[in-house]
Order: C-alpha cells, then structure tokens, then sequence
C-alpha cells in the first residue's frame, strides 16, 4: 500500500511539473497553450544538452532554463498573442483563436527542434540509482524532481497569495474586466503570467528529462495531459492543479498495480470526464456567474 | 535544404577526381525515400531506418554508382517527411512515382506505413522491398501485393525463438518455469504477447504475472512492482523504445534481478548500451546481429563514420540490406526498367550478398534467414538465437544488475 | 422552392457530376490528393452542421472515424461491404447520443477537452478489448480500389450537402439560428435546444463513422494508435475554421487550399514540413479571422453586391 501511495505521489509531482505552467497561461492570460507540451520538450533538450556537453547537473541547469524559457515565452505572449487577444470579441473567439494559433506554434515548435537536434530519441543516466522508503525503492531522480516540483509549488502559492503582483494576478484570473476598471494593467499582467508559465513548464521538462526518453515530436502527450490536469484542477486555482495531479498520479498507480496497467489511461478519462460532469468548473474552479 | 544536390555533388566530385572525363554523360537512377522524420514514429526511424538509406546511397556512388547495360549511373536520392500519417505515406508514394518520376522507392517505415503504401508500390509496379515490416501475414499480402518483399522476418518465428530460448534454458536446468510476460497494448504488443504465451504454456512454463499497458506510458514502476512479487524466473517485454528504457529503468531501481530479462524494440540501439552501461549486460531483446562478421563489422563501420551513431544490432542492416538487394537486381539486369527488375527480384532462384548474409525469397518473397533474439554480451548485442544463420552465440543468464 | 432554391440545387449537382469524373481522367497523383480532399471535406462540412450554430468545437471527430475504421476491420470477412458504413453511422450516432446527453450543458472550453479526453478514452477502452480478447492487428484486405474510396466519399459529400441544405430550410435550421444567436431567448420561445443540439452531434458523429468505415481499405492496417490519431480532429477543425463556418460550402473553401497547402509544402520541404506547417497555421489564423467566409462577408460588405 506505501508502495502504491508514494509512487502515485511521485507520479503527482511529475504531473504538477506539467501541468502547473499551463494553469498560469490559461487561468490568467487566458491563452489555451497547445504548444504547452513542446515547450516541456525544449527544457528537457535544454537539459539533456548541458548534461552531455558539460557533465552539467539538469537541476543546475533550472538558473539557466527557466530565466531563458521566461523571456521566450513572454515574447511569444507579446508578439504573437497580444493581437489576437486585441482583436477578440468575446472569450470563446480568443479560445478559438488561441487553440488554432498554438496549435500551429506547437508545429512550428516540433520542426524547430527536428531541426535543430534530429528526431531521435535522448535520455542520459542521473541519480538513477534507488532510495529506500519504508522497504520499498524508488527512482532518486523522481524523489528529487518531486521535490523541486513542491518547491516551486509552494513558492508559487506563497507568491500569489501574499504578493501584490501575485494579488494582481489574482485579479486577471478572475475577471480581466474588472481588473482593468481597478487600475491593473492586464496586458502586462497577463504577458507575465505567460511566461512565468512557459518558465515552469521547460523547468519541468529539465526535470522530467532526468527519467523520460523523450523526442522532438513527443510533445502532444504531455499537452493532452496538462490540458486534462488543469481542467480537473479548476483554471486559475494553482492548488487545484496541484490536488488534480496528485490524484491522478495515485489513480493511475492504483489502477495501474491493483487492477489492470492496460487500464491506466482508461481509469484517468473516465476519472476526468467524471469530474467534468459532475464539476464543470473543475475541483477547485469558481462556479462561473 | 535537399540532400540529394550535396550528395551528388560529393559523388560527382569523387567521380571526377577518379578520371573519368565529364564528355561521358552520366546516368542517374532515382531513387525516392518517404519515411517518418516527425510523428510518434521519428525516433525511431532517425536510429534505424535514414542513416541506412543514405549510407548505402552514399557508399553506392563513392564506388562509382550502380553498373547498367550501358555503363554506371549514380544514384539521386529524394526524400520526404510522411510525418508517421498513413495518409501522408500514401500521397508521398503517389508523388515521388508519378511526379519525382523515381525509378524505384525505399519501402516506408514500420508495418503500417509500409502496408498503407503497398498498393500504390503495386499498381504502379514499384518493387516494395521492406526492412522494417514485421507481420505474420506474408501468404496474404504476397498474393494480394507480388512486388513486396520482406527482410526481416515474421512475428511468430520471433515469439515463438524467444519462447524456445527459456525452454532451452530450462531443460540444461539454469532457469525454472515461472515467466512474467506484459507487453505494450498495440497490435504488435498484442501479436507478440499472444504467440509467445501460447508457447510458453505448451511448454509448461507458468505465466506467474501477465498484463500490457498503454502506448507511450513510461511511468512504469507499477508492473515491475507486481512482476517483482510474482517472483518469475525470467522477464519478457513485448516493448517500445520509451518504455523499454523505462522498464530496464525500474528494473534496476527496485532491484528486481529475473535469470532472463528481456525487452524487444530499442533494446538493440547503441543507444541503450549508452544508457545502462555494464548493466545491459546480458539482457535479451530483438534481433541481433554476428559481431564478429567482417560485413557487419564494415557496416557498423562506415554508419558510425557517416550518421555520428552507431547502427541498431537489428533492423539498421535490415533496412541496408533491402537497398542492397534492390541494386544487386538492378546490376544484374543491368537495367532500371522496374518490370525487368521486379522479374528478377520474384525470381526465387536468386540469391543476394547483403549485410545479413546471403538472402533469398521464397514463394511468399519471404526472408527465411534471420536473427530472432540478441543479447548485450560486452558492449555487444549478439545474436543468440536465429534461422538459418552462422555464428550464434549462446545465452548467459542475467546476473542481477550491480 | 423558389427558382433560385432550383438554380442552386442545378448548380450544386452539376458541380458534383464533374467532380465525379475526376478517375476518369487521372487515377494516381491528382486522385489521391482527390481523394484526401473528399475525406476532409465529408468530415469538416459535418462537423460544422454541428459547431457551427452552436459554437460547440468537438474534437472528437477521431473517435467517430476510428470507431469506423473498427467497423470495417472487424466486418468486412463476415459482412457484405455495403452494410459497413450502415452499421458504423448507426454506432457513431450512439455514441454522438450518450455524449451529447451528458455533456451538451458543458460549454466552451469543458465541452472542447471532453471530446478530446472521449477519443482518447475510446482509443484506450478499444486497445484494452483487443489486448484482452489476443486480437492482432487487422488486415483490410479487399479489392476495393482508390477511385471506389473516392466515389463513395463523393456519394457522401452529396448526402452532406443535402442534409446540411434541407436542416437549414427546416424547422431545425430556423432552431438553430436562434440558438446561435442567443441561446436563452430560444429557450424562452420555446425551442427545445438540447435535442436540436444532440440531433446535430449525431449527424456529424454518424457521418465521421461512416467516413472512417469507407477509409479502412485503403490504410489496409488497422491500429487504433492510426485509427484514432488525434491529430485528425484538429485538422478538421482547422480546415473547416479556415474555410468558415457561417455557410454551408465554408469548410470546402477550407479544405481545398488547405490540403494543397499542406501538399506543397510537404513536396518542397521535405526536412522542415513541420516547421512550415505550423508557421502557414499562423499566418491563416492572423490574416483570415473567420476564414473564407469572413472574407467574402466583408468584401460583400465593402462592396455591396449579393443577391438579396
């Protein structure tokens, strides 16, 4: 039963690494990012890259990844999406507008890195050696990426709640209209909280990259599933994504040891259109007015 | 931005400097080559299948191209991207044949894309020479499609050596008969999975843990977990490249140290060697090859010096042995009419000198010479089980992981 | 029917009788092309007798049409083959049903990942059904040709058109209409909008089955990781935006340049395809918002000439 209940907490952890960035872009700057899974990609290069060339350890690596995927992301955000959020209507036409705009970004993105490394699978050997909890083993490297994934999840939480730029934040999610009318200037806002996302998407993909081969065109898989996570976690509530995903993460290990591995994805879609149905607004989402 | 200007260039060049004089016009074969460079796909045909296609186009023209009737022609590669989209290896077949006007094509990558392309390659009367199709359909698909041809062998031989190599284990009495066996839930898991317990269990052998898990899952510690408590002598995973790396992955982490570990697809890349080290040591998966070959050993070779990467210990030469075949048909018709050509290939009587070793087709233009199982021996994978082919090795039993 | 009603109808069949002929004159490059576009244009004109009065995006066109191609990989030794198609659109408009009962009061962007999370969901319950039954990958082995595929899908189109045409002269249409504009003010007029709503996700659900069913003897090796690869469903949707979904013929002016966009670059750039697609997406999303549709509704604007 540990077994089960700690490495579906490990599996959480990686999870909320991919999912956390998302919640950001979509509950603040309102931009359903498809490119998601690619951007995680591109911080497990970044990783991989240092880690071969330089004997760099891709927790290092992070002072370098996420300052690098910020500026990126925040131009992206400004350049590319400002316009549409500009031009749009109403939310659903920036919705539509956003899902075909990243979609072809997160092309764009594949071909850049097909590109730029080959399309040939990479991975590399750090702290895989076990650790012993209460007589079972696990893999150092997730025990290590689970903990910097609480790290930046506190650190996270801690800054928007008790910050006036994460209050701000705040603000945006919850209404843009209204925060405009209060004085906050969202375009600036919302370009932040982009690229504060993308920032914590390529550090998860430095970290996952430490236990997943990954290639250039794996991206979608982990779109699908931050899309799934932060819907079920409510959008624009950083703790539902975070309870979201440890969930999911025990589930799937429950299903997955107990019942049938065959069945692991099954059992999260059923999980998630489940709560969909019952909870459109997600576990912690607000009932929308 | 095309790779074939660059290659023809290098190729001209060499030509040139060799003293044959420009006045002889030369001729070109070509040669057109869709596969996956992005898609679910694109891993692994970067490790297997393009290094090999443009090794043996480049090793073609150094030496001075293929030699036909009316003297050598080069070879012009055209590439495209079917980006893993059955749909799309459909169009870029239709395009490179009746458009790129190519001569002859590279049989696609994988079961699928190639048996969607077949009957574009069939009507069209393109020899379909595939490396990388494994099916145990070839009775069915040679009378539905006689210009295809296959290299690497079936499913069920496959599964089925896989399975003999515990039995044999078993009877000199190294191993017992407890067998976990999961497999990754798609129709080659399934196909897999399915032979090789028939086998098992004819054999007496108990299949103590059974289960499969969905494509692309790498999160993994779960089924070693319950493998693990099963207590089975020997391992067998019908798998793909990310989860083969993620099962050796947890193996080693939780310490679970069956006598026969045994992983199939990308087990046999240099890749794997590079990740695990000495703790490959004596898994088992697909394929393998006869290191001590001096035409294998060329072939790595002269891979390595072109791609920067090894070649995989089983479909790299697969596929390189399809082109080699198809210009051994070219040379000895000495023309590249594909009706003269296909007329040779589908004649059984004729035998070609690959990488593999001699190969002949029989009456399903089946390959019935082939490496089955391999297994990582210092540094190398080596063949340990086969049909019909020289210097097979014999198995060790897998001796923990520390 | 007014004589522009006949005009219209003259035209449009004119239009398919020659397009029809298209195997007649070439049967390989051009009608392979043909043949794609007929696909995308069976499935993006149905999906948007769906999304477009409501404004629901589904992305689960890949569920449908995998479901089809399972219809036909699983029947066609047993079945005659024109009962496929039959038996998937009676499957696909089931399964349009459940989804639509129990998912119709999501909206916007809930709606958009349940159809996502339901195909992969049916991708994974099949795949488990196979592994537990020891099923191996499915052959279609058949003697139906590209140009049978391409008939039928014409076949299609017409039947399509014909629904899509007769729903808008309809008491449905009329439904929709103000559904599209204002859902509340149809309900208070007494319209019952969740069965228009689950009437319209069952023609399209039923029309993508039938198109998966017509397409499994040409990919000949049926797998559900190909059969319902999501990537369909975004290219429909993306066909049928860019062609707009204000009328009836939007998605064709979508799918048309979209597919000989996708060809050309495929052709001309065969190392960065990818690459190229994704910043054509781009372009087509900044410079054409509401698609072809749009752009004509403007120039008509600007320019004052239509025919009402």
């Amino acid at each position: 039963m540990f077994f089960i209940l700690i490495t579906g907490l490990l599996l959480g952890g990686t999870y909320a690494l991919i999912a956390m960035g998302l919640n950001l872009q979509y509950g603040v700057a309102r931009i359903m990012n498809l490119a998601n899974g690619e951007m995680l990609v591109a911080g497990g290069f970044a990783a991989f890259w240092v880690y071969t060339a330089g004997q760099v350890s891709p927790i290092a690596a992070l002072l370098v990844v996420a300052p690098l995927a910020f500026v990126v992301n925040w131009l992206i955000y400004r350049i590319m999406l400002r316009p549409l959020v500009k031009r749009a209507k109403s939310r659903g036409a920036l919705e539509v507008d956003s899902i075909l705009a990243t979609f072809g970004l997160s092309f764009a993105l594949v071909g850049i890195m097909t590109w730029a490394f080959g399309g040939g699978y990479f991975n590399y050997s750090y702290l895989s050696g076990r650790l012993d909890i209460f007589g079972s083993s696990y893999a150092q490297n997730r025990v290590v990426a689970f903990s910097i994934a609480s790290l930046i999840a506190a650190a996270l939480w801690l800054w928007l709640s008790y910050t006036r730029a994460g209050l701000r934040m705040r603000a945006v999610a919850v209404s843009p209209e209204s925060a405009r009318l209060v004085g906050i200037d969202v375009p600036a806002v919302s370009a932040l909280a982009f690229g504060l996302g993308g920032a914590v998407t390529a550090s998860g993909g430095a970290l996952i990259s430490m236990f997943f081969t990954l290639d250039a065109s794996v991206g979608v898989l982990f779109t699908m599933k931050a899309l799934i996570i932060v819907i079920m976690g409510g959008v624009g509530d950083i703790r539902g994504t975070i309870v979201a995903a440890l969930i999911l993460g025990v589930a799937e290990t429950f299903v997955a040891r107990v019942i049938d591995p065959g069945l692991t994805l099954a059992a999260a879609y059923v999980l998630f259109l489940g709560i969909l149905l019952f909870r459109p607004q997600g576990l912690f989402g607000k009932k929308p007015t | 931005m095309k790779r074939r200007s660059l290659m023809m260039g290098a190729a001209t060049a060499a030509i040139l400097a060799a003293g044959i004089t420009a006045a002889q016009a030369q001729d070109t074969i070509r040669l057109g080559a869709a596969a996956p460079k992005t898609g679910p796909l694109a891993g692994g045909a970067d490790v297997t299948h393009w290094p090999a296609v443009r090794l043996w186009v480049h090793l073609t023209n150094e030496a001075g191209g293929l030699q036909l009737a009316d003297g050598p022609a080069l070879i012009e590669l055209i590439e495209y991207d079917d980006q893993t989209n059955p749909q799309q290896a459909i169009q870029a077949a239709q395009r490179m044949a009746t458009q790129d006007r190519v001569d002859f094509m590279v049989a696609p990558y994988s079961t699928g894309l190639n048996l969607a392309a077949a009957p574009i390659f069939s009507q069209l009367g393109y020899p379909q020479i595939t490396g990388t199709n494994v099916t145990n359909q070839q009775p069915e698909l040679s009378a539905q499609f006689p210009g295809m041809f296959f290299v690497l062998g079936r499913t069920g031989v496959m599964a089925e050596d896989t399975a003999q190599v515990l039995v044999d284990l078993r009877e000199s009495g190294e191993i017992g008969s407890r067998v976990a066996l999961v497999n990754v839930a798609d129709a080659f898991g399934i196909e897999m999975a399915g032979i090789s317990r028939a086998v098992l269990e004819e054999n007496g052998f108990e299949i103590v843990y059974q289960t499969s898990y969905p494509l692309g899952t790498q999160d993994i510690a779960p089924i070693i977990d319950g493998a693990r408590a099963a207590e089975p002598d020997a391992f067998i995973a019908w798998s793909y490249p990310g989860d083969t790396f993620a099962l050796t992955d947890q193996a080693i982490v939780q310490n679970f140290t069956p006598s026969v570990f045994f992983t199939a697809v990308a087990t046999a890349f240099p890749s794997y060697y590079g990740r695990f080290g000495e703790q490959a040591e004596g898994v088992m998966g697909m394929g393998g090859v006869n290191p001590d070959d001096p035409a294998f050993q060329a072939f790595a070779e002269a891979h390595t010096e072109l791609s920067g990467q090894g070649p995989d210990f089983w479909a790299s030469a697969s596929t390189y042995a399809t082109l080699e075949i198809l210009g051994q048909a070219i040379e000895a018709t000495g023309s590249k009419d594909r009706a003269v050509v296909m007329e040779y290939l589908q004649d059984n009587s004729n035998t070609y000198e690959t990488v593999l070793g001699p190969v002949q087709f029989n009456e399903m233009n089946d390959n019935e010479r082939y490496w089955t199982v391999g297994q990582w021996q210092d540094g190398v994978f080596r063949g340990v089980a086969a049909r019909g082919r020289d210097g097979v090795s014999d198995v060790i039993l897998k001796d923990g992981w520390d | 029917m007014s004589m522009r009603d006949l005009r219209n109808l003259f035209l449009a069949a004119l239009a398919l009788g020659l397009v029809a002929l298209l195997p007649l004159y070439d049967t390989g490059y051009i009608l392979s092309i043909a043949t794609t576009m007929a696909m995308f244009t069976v499935l993006a004109t149905s999906w948007a007798l769906f999304s477009g009065p409501t404004h629901y995006i589904s992305l689960a066109t890949a569920a449908f049409f995998g479901l089809g191609t399972f219809v036909t990989g699983l029947g066609f030794q047993t079945l005659p083959m024109w009962v496929l198609p039959i038996i998937a659109a009676g499957l696909g408009a089931v399964l349009a049903a459940l989804v639509g009962l129990v998912t119709l009061r999501l909206s916007g962007v809930y709606f958009v990942i349940f159809t996502l999370g339901l195909a992969e969901l049916v991708r994974q319950v099949v795949t488990w059904v196979q592994n537990r039954t020891g099923q191996r990958g499915m052959y279609v082995l058949t003697s139906i040709t590209e140009r049978d595929i391409y008939w039928q899908l014409i076949g299609m189109a017409a039947l399509v058109f014909l629904v899509g045409w007769l729903i808008a002269r309809s008491r449905l249409g009329f439904a929709l209409r103000i559904i599209g504009n204002d859902e509340t003010v149809a309900k208070h007029s007494g319209i019952d909008t969740a069965a228009a709503k689950v009437l319209l996700f069952m023609i399209s659900g039923a029309v993508a089955a039938v198109v998966g069913a017509m397409m499994a003897p040409r990919y000949i090796y049926i797998e559900p990781s190909t059969a319902f690869a999501p990537i369909l469903s975004f290219q429909v949707v993306i066909m049928a935006l860019l062609g707009g979904t204000g009328r009836l013929w939007g998605p064709l002016a979508g799918v048309i340049p979209f597919t000989l966009l996708w060809e050309f670059i495929s052709r001309n750039a065969p190392n960065q395809t990818l690459l190229l697609l994704g910043i054509a997406f781009l372009v087509i999303v900044y410079v054409l918002p509401g698609g072809f549709v749009g752009l004509y509704e403007r120039l008509r604007h600007r320019f004052g000439s239509g025919g009402h």
